[in-house]
């Protein structure tokens, strides 16, 4: 079996006969972590994602498409599965599809393992964070804005995706 | 990504990533990170395998509670239906990753972004 993908040598590759500018990916030597403080059946699970994952009845502003200049957003946790959806071009269109938002956005999965107890709730929004071109504005800007909707829905803990 | 993972970890809320891009998320540093070696696009399993998504959110929420350091990467056992001859091709000459039609619309996108900066706007 092949291994995985070297993403970043990879795109280093394709894009610099065409750009000469490679994108430096931020690294860190340092990792903070956070042990669960209560078991998962008694935790509330917030959802954030980079899927651009929007719902058909929000009205989307001209900026929303500006993805490369960052910026973040809300969604309702129960908005209805045939409301979302992705406009992402930013994955592997070959291959597969964004057809199915779950296998981005599992917001099904995550209901289902509220119903079946095994994690104890959701918090009332998921957010969206549009990647940007600038690390500093993602850093400064939207991720504490993200922070703080979480603290104010009460989350414990959080399931992050990319497309 | 996990930019985002990293700050509210920081901050008192535990986090698991799952994703593609291994190398990517790795050189970043993140607490969890939960990996299938399937194309970008389907980090949570394939697209219309509700079962197979169970177990890629299961893999995560065992990984939330069995963690005891940061940098902890699991990969699941998954692989992709339909072969891996993607593996070969993402991100090079013989299959351009965006349609030129894409490419030209993003090099627009990056350009207003430019301009937008230069105006203190963004």
């Amino acid at each position: 079996m092949a291994t995985y993908v070297r993403y970043i040598d990879r795109i280093r590759e394709y894009y610099l006969s065409k750009y000469n500018n490679p994108y430096r990916w931020a690294h860190f030597e340092d990792v903070p972590f956070t042990p669960l403080k209560k078991p998962l059946a008694e935790s509330r699970v917030v959802l954030v994602t980079t899927s651009q994952t929007t719902a058909r009845n929000v009205e989307r502003k001209e900026s929303d498409g500006m993805q490369n200049a960052g910026g973040m957003y809300s969604l309702a946790a129960d908005t209805p599965l045939d409301l979302l959806y992705s406009p992402a071009d930013n994955y592997d269109t070959a291959a597969t599809t964004l057809d199915d938002v779950n296998a981005f956005y599992p917001t099904s999965r995550l209901h289902e393992a509220v119903a079946s107890g095994r994690i104890g709730s959701l918090t009332e929004r998921f957010h969206g964070v549009y990647n940007a071109y600038s690390q500093r504005r993602t850093r400064e800007r939207d991720i504490p804005a993200v922070l703080e909707r979480c603290r104010e829905d009460g989350a414990d803990v959080a399931v992050l995706t990319p497309v | 990504m996990s930019l985002v993972a990293r700050h509210l970890e920081a901050n008192g809320i535990s986090t698991v990533v799952f994703g593609a891009a291994r190398d990517i998320v790795e050189h970043v540093g993140v607490p969890r990170f939960v990996h299938s070696d399937f194309p970008l696009g389907s980090p949570c399993g394939e697209p219309h395998n509700a079962a197979q998504q169970r177990e890629v959110l299961e893999i995560g929420f065992k990984l939330l509670e069995r963690a005891f350091v940061p940098r902890t990467t699991v990969q699941t056992p998954f692989r992709w239906s339909k072969g891996e001859v993607w593996k070969d091709l993402v991100f090079t000459p013989e299959q351009p990753y965006q349609s030129p039609e894409a490419e030209r619309e993003w090099l627009e996108r990056k350009e207003h972004y430019r301009k937008l900066r230069a105006e203190g706007n963004v």
